[in-house]
């Protein structure tokens, strides 16, 4: 009876549709006006993940807009393969290659923060760790058994599970890691480096978030100043309509 | 400058003689007599003239750039949002605007019911009405396969899937509007063509029926008196007023409130949180991995809970669509002589409150994934949804103590004959709590006019008030 009280309560549909199926996520502050965080998120993309997935509807071009750089810039640092400055993110692996090595295709990730939401991304880069069961060694608490090895091991180092019975029994619990092996950044540096690789692809996903926000409150005081005109004609129009 | 004006008249005079212009100008605007008495509720006609208007211009911009190609299509959304200088903004624009259409016109199709809109002279408006409804569930549901995402994929899967259902005909049918076994290519590109020409064609030419109809009879108002019935010596009606200027400079006012709502949500959160646009709908459609989750669009959901409230498909089928079609015989259950709900007994006005919220909450069970439950209150509430209708028509008039009770028995008797039918093992708690919903709501529609003065109506004034 109860249950039956409290789901008729519940009128209120609940806002978090994308969160997956029940998984903690770890929430990320994120700031895309901060052109050193996107410089930085973009610099970890192209090293790391840009080898395996493509972003294939990123252009270099606009990325050096958006970010502060300039073409130059993003040419000499940014671009490895001998791609031009108006061409789209893209790899030259094959998906039938991708199919052996990782067992699955790899995702296009231009849009990937729209599908998965800035704080699942956040929390994914930091979940990984050590499994000897999987292929590459590793496994992530918040994309179980994903196809993907832990890329980023070097800057991270590795980490074992620790709680994954309480995490099985109450599911939605925080996983808890200890250092295996240490890597170049510390777990502060390592958080902030994930932050910003988050905010790259949040940004990567609606470029145009950049500039909706200042448009919409320019579109915004525009109609109330219609409003103020519209307002007083209607009033002056029905002043003898009783 | 008098010459100027001169020649603009004598400009004028030389259409006039060749086309009405003056004459439509006259009879659908400076000339045609609005109640004076217009609230709040009859903004929204006008504004679901606007967001066809948006629709239309933004849909244009969208086919220029749009590739209706399954390799392409989901690439050319992006390169919309990209590359296309503004394309963000008609993207969003567009898809906004899809969403505020639904807003606008189930308030729209509220205020008839509230005001009793539909009731003679008006049955054809609403008729008019209806299709117009029906065919942008079609024009919505067609365009939302275009983008080419998991959603669209799977969500026009499911919906095609449901015409399989249909006895006999049903998988052929199917098979015919895909083009195809699986939603492929080829549906693509019909669905782009019914998108972008057929069904939009359709959608004008009944609003333009819609709109005709409404300016031979004259529009209701919150009265729900006929202003036709009081006229000066002039034959013009005492309560009317020019629809330009005065209704043309009010929904301006109107327009501009409105269009800060669609602004803030263009601009701050186009994709209201997942309901406007979907978060899985910006992963490529997939023919091989169905998403953990699929759900409609939230305008459809009130709809798909009716379907998924029965068991065997084609009755689900059936059961989604009446829920469709009882609306369009409004005209001919209500027969309450009293029009506007101001002047109903506080009953109806209970019943039309439960109405909406049955409706409403229909439409959040929609969004959900089906658990025991929720499953029974989808049930429960799709048979309030219907039986709502036949109380509607019981409280037209006057009903005797026996009317009343046979019809409480007979309802509950029915309802409780399918659940006796559907009763298994371990679920009988569940059947008869959720029994209690719909026999509390018609007990008191039945049996409150027998027993309170809750069915008390007012008199309905002569003239407009307000």
């Amino acid at each position: 009876m109860k249950k039956f009280i409290l789901a008729i309560l519940m009128v209120m549909p609940s806002l978090a549709m994308s969160a997956g199926g029940g998984v903690h996520l770890d929430k990320v502050d994120l700031d895309l006006h901060n052109k050193e965080s996107l410089q930085s998120g973009a610099r970890l993309f192209v090293n790391y993940c840009l080898s395996c997935h493509s972003a294939a509807y990123q252009r270099y071009n606009r990325m050096a807009e958006d970010i502060g750089l300039t073409e130059a810039q993003v040419a000499s640092n940014l671009m490895f393969a001998g791609e031009k400055v108006g061409e789209t993110m893209t790899v030259a692996m094959k998906t039938e290659d991708a199919k052996i090595y990782f067992g699955t295709k790899v995702p296009d990730l231009s849009v990937i923060s729209r599908a998965r939401g800035a704080d699942w991304l956040y929390t994914y880069l930091r979940t990984f760790h050590t499994d000897d069961s999987r292929p590459f060694g590793v496994n992530n608490t918040t994309f179980k058994d994903v196809g993907m090895p832990h890329v980023l091991w070097e800057l991270e180092g590795m980490k074992k599970l620790v709680n994954a019975n309480e995490m099985k029994e109450h599911p939605g619990t925080a996983p808890k890691f200890e250092t295996v092996s240490e890597g170049k950044m510390s777990a502060v540096e390592y958080d902030n480096a994930m932050r910003d690789l988050t905010a790259f692809m949040v940004y990567m996903g609606e470029p145009a978030q950049l500039v909706r926000y200042e448009l919409g409150i320019y579109v915004l005081l525009f109609l109330v100043l219609l409003f103020l005109v519209a307002y007083p004609m209607k009033k002056e129009f029905w002043k003898d309509i009783h | 400058m008098e010459m100027i004006m001169n020649m603009l008249k004598a400009l004028m005079g030389w259409v006039d003689a060749r086309f009405p212009a003056t004459k439509l100008w006259e009879e659908h605007l400076s000339k045609y007599y609005a109640p004076k008495n217009f609230n709040f509720w009859y903004f929204f006609g006008s504004l679901a003239l606007l967001v066809l208007v948006i629709q239309v211009v933004t849909g244009i911009f969208l086919t220029m750039h749009y590739k209706p190609d399954a390799n392409l299509a989901f690439a050319s959304v992006e390169y919309i949002m990209r590359d296309v200088n503004w394309g963000w903004l008609i993207r969003y624009m567009h898809s906004t605007g899809a969403s505020a259409f639904f807003i606008v016109v189930y308030l729209h199709m509220f205020r008839g019911l509230m005001y009793g809109s539909f009731k003679k002279p008006r049955e054809l408006i609403w008729l008019f009405g209806m299709f117009i409804f029906l065919a942008l569930m079609a024009e919505a549901f067609m365009g939302y396969l275009l983008p080419w995402g998991q959603m669209s994929y799977w969500g026009a899967q499911v919906i095609v899937n449901l015409f399989g259902a249909i006895p006999f005909v049903g998988e052929e049918l199917s098979i015919w509007i895909r083009g195809d076994y699986v939603i492929s290519d080829a549906t693509l590109n019909r669905f782009f063509a019914f998108h972008v020409a057929a069904v939009p064609m359709v959608i004008i030419g009944l609003v333009v029926a819609h709109i005709i109809a409404l300016h031979e009879v004259g529009s209701n108002n919150p009265d729900g008196v006929e202003i036709k019935k009081n006229k000066d010596a002039n034959g013009i009606p005492l309560d009317g007023i020019p629809f330009h200027p005065y209704y043309s400079v009010k929904d301006i006012v109107g327009v501009v409130v409105f269009m800060m709502f669609f602004a803030a949500i263009m601009f701050f959160g186009p994709e209201m949180g997942g309901y406007f646009l979907e978060h899985a709908n910006f992963v490529p459609a997939d023919p091989l991995k169905t998403p953990e989750h699929i759900a409609p669009v939230w305008y459809f959901t009130p709809f798909y809970t009716m379907l998924r409230a029965v068991p065997d498909p084609f009755l689900g089928v059936v059961a989604m669509g009446a829920g469709v079609v009882v609306l369009a015989f409004l005209p001919w259950l209500d027969n309450n002589p009293i029009k506007s709900v101001r002047y109903r007994s506080a009953l109806h006005k209970l019943n039309l409150t439960v109405f909406v919220l049955v409706f409403i909450y229909l439409g959040y069970l929609g969004v959900k994934a089906p658990e025991p439950v929720l499953s029974e209150l989808g049930l429960r509430f799709s048979e309030v949804y219907f039986v709502f209708f036949y109380v509607l028509w019981f409280h037209s008039k006057t009903r005797d103590a026996k009317f009343s009770f046979m019809s409480l028995i007979i309802w509950m008797g029915l309802f409780s004959l399918n659940d006796f039918a559907r009763h298994v093992e371990g679920s009988g708690e569940l059947i008869m709590m959720g029994w209690f919903i719909p026999a509390v709501y018609l007990a008191v529609m039945f049996l409150a006019p027998l027993y309170t003065n809750l069915n008390a109506e007012k008199a309905v004034p002569e003239r407009v008030t307000g």
